[in-house]
């Protein structure tokens, strides 16, 4: 067993990247991550590795690129507007096609909305939220040992499709602390970097590399070597396709007898467990399905399940994002119900959706 | 006597001299030649990366023998910053346009003044956006005539930027300088802010920066030869040629 520790999500976020072999984080300041960025300032600079604190969040973003280019593992770390600022970088590193990981720790909005928890991201991560429309694996874990799990997870998808990966936290998880056992993983083989920039002199072949944000607009040979705009596009659709079939990622709960299934991610997967396992003693027969990967989406077990005739009940604190995958997933053949934020036991910024108000919803729809 | 380079063409360059793709007159062929010369007697080619952000110069990605990178507009400083950042063992020069450094990607021109990176940037300044039609941009001059300011600059649209000028404040910065190459003794004189630039970088000084005045014959609809008089009675009055700074240590 790894050595044991007591820290916060948005520092799990720390050491897993440190246990990826990450050699470079670039952030700004914004509630509710700012123990990420400050643990990367205090862990990085003594460990010889790069510590950057930018002028922006398009700054992080675009400074991701630039390291990610010359071929070694860095990532970013945002929440709410500093994640809007990343879109067009996002877009970017996609065409680029750029392996980098991004902790987005969701709060609330529209707007500024508020500093604390909130899930209210979902679409711009999970749909892509940049211009053109793409892709990247968005890994949501629900526990501080999933964070630090997932982030490690993160940097191995991230090379092994040559994509950004986003692992989507939110407030709650970030500042909530919790055990976390140090482990490694050996997720398997990865292809080499063999299209970084390093300077041609350090080039196996001797073969200068060119790496670019505006690829299917200007042919960049030898890395890679698309010629056209559609090529490209060609090269991008396989790669979601095949990220498709790989790497859709979720946990069941007593599915096989229910009625009623509760589709959730993140902290509100935490709370409607409880909420779950209180109305199984009562009788009710509700099970789960707990998101660890909201894109690609597990539209195939839903589709199933709502072919059994099981009713879904999706909580998210948003006012309905995750439902509208739901949705698409059963295909009209059952009832889907949001329990969304207007459920919050509290006007305030605090307000959650806790337990109680999950368990009403399932017994007024078990009546 | 000391023999020096003043005709021919870079080593570097001869190979891919057909495969350029700047309009006939532009002076992005001779601010890249002179980037190339200095590297190449400097002999920092295999350890160079070139960081070219869209804009006209984005064309040096396709033809340059040296290991590039390619972002979007704008954003060639930051990126230049990653991989100075990951790779301070190579020669990182970055590219771009004065739509891509003084408009949008001035937040990132400042600040990476500021926090002292040690890598070098030219701004192309051709007093307009070009590739995207001849629009104003932070440069043009008080009177010049582009896409977004048919009548003429005026007040209303503000002033020109003068960025080495300002850059020269900021306490990270190790070099800063405007040339031209609108006579052969304003080349020469380029050359050498390129190579004092350059060489802050390699003595791991700070921030190193060099504007250059270019000509854009096809955006300010003028021979070649009229634009050349342009700098000359326009630009250089508006945007003076010199060193605006340059020391050896930061303190």
């Amino acid at each position: 067993m790894g050595e044991r520790l007591f820290v916060i999500g948005n520092e799990a976020i720390g050491w897993g990247a440190l246990e990826a072999g990450c050699e470079a984080y670039i952030g700004y300041p914004i509630t509710p991550q700012n123990e990420t960025t400050e643990w990367f300032a205090a862990e990085f600079p003594k460990r010889g590795k790069v510590f950057i604190q930018s002028q922006s969040e398009v700054g992080s973003i675009n400074i991701l690129f630039g390291a990610v280019a010359t071929g070694y593992r860095a990532m970013t770390s945002t929440s709410g507007p500093g994640w809007g600022l990343m879109q067009e970088g996002m877009s970017h590193l996609t065409n680029g096609e750029m392996p980098c990981v991004i902790s987005l720790v969701q709060r609330g909005g529209p707007g500024a909305g508020t500093t604390r928890h909130g899930q209210m991201d979902y679409l711009s991560a999970a749909w892509g939220g940049g211009n053109g429309g793409y892709k990247n694996i968005v890994l949501t874990p629900a526990s501080v040992q999933e964070t630090y799990d997932f982030v490690q997870l993160a940097f191995y998808l991230a090379d092994k499709y040559r994509n950004p990966v986003i692992v989507m936290t939110d407030g709650l998880l970030g500042q909530m602390a919790e055990p976390l056992e140090l482990r490694t993983f050996d997720f398997g083989p990865l292809p080499k970097k063999d299209w970084a920039v390093r300077g041609r002199v350090n080039q196996p072949d001797g073969v200068r590399r060119a790496v670019s944000a505006m690829q299917g607009l200007m042919p960049t040979p030898p890395h890679p070597p698309y010629i056209a705009f559609l090529e490209l596009l060609k090269v991008l659709d396989e790669k979601y396709e095949r990220m498709k079939e790989a790497e859709v990622r979720y946990e069941t709960y007593l599915t096989k007898d229910a009625d009623l299934i509760i589709v959730a991610y993140g902290y509100t997967a935490r709370v409607s467990k409880e909420s779950l396992k209180v109305a199984r003693k009562k009788g009710h027969k509700v099970g789960m399905i707990r998101l660890q990967a909201v894109w690609p989406f597990p539209y195939q077990i839903m589709g199933d399940m709502a072919s059994k005739g099981c009713r879904f009940l999706v909580v998210e604190d948003s006012l309905g994002q995750l439902v509208e995958d739901v949705r698409i997933g059963v295909q009209g053949k059952t009832e889907v119900h949001l329990l969304g934020a207007l459920a919050r036991h509290d006007p305030s910024d605090g307000g959650m959706i806790l337990p109680d108000s999950v368990l009403n919803e399932i017994y007024r729809l078990m009546q | 006597m000391k023999k020096e380079l003043v005709v021919g063409l870079p080593k570097l360059w001869v190979h891919h001299l057909g495969e350029r793709l700047e309009c006939p007159g532009c002076q992005y062929p001779v601010i890249t030649r002179i980037i190339y010369d200095v590297i190449d007697e400097l002999g920092i080619e295999g350890q160079t990366i070139l960081i070219c952000s869209a804009a006209c110069g984005f064309g040096i990605i396709l033809t340059t023998p040296m290991d590039a990178v390619g972002p979007n507009h704008g954003m060639g400083i930051d990126v230049a910053t990653g991989v100075k950042r990951l790779r301070p063992d190579c020669f990182v020069v970055s590219f771009g346009g004065d739509g891509d450094i003084a408009a949008i990607g001035a937040g990132a021109f400042v600040n990476a003044a500021q926090r002292a990176e040690k890598y070098t940037l030219i701004m192309v300044n051709n007093g307009h956006f070009a590739m995207t039609g001849g629009q104003l941009a932070p440069t043009t001059l008080m009177g010049q005539v582009t896409t977004t300011t048919p009548e003429g600059r005026g007040p209303s649209m503000g002033y020109p930027a003068r960025m080495p000028e300002m850059i020269a404040t900021v306490q990270g910065t190790a070099y800063s300088a405007r040339g031209a190459a609108n006579t052969p003794a304003n080349y020469m004189k380029t050359r050498k802010y390129v190579k004092r630039a350059f060489q802050k970088q390699l003595d791991d000084v700070g921030f190193s920066f060099v504007e250059f005045l270019s000509a854009c014959p096809t955006g300010w609809h003028m021979t070649p030869r009229q634009s050349i008089q342009w700098i000359e009675e326009k630009m250089i009055p508006a945007l003076p040629l010199g060193e605006f700074k340059n020391v050896d240590s930061l303190e």
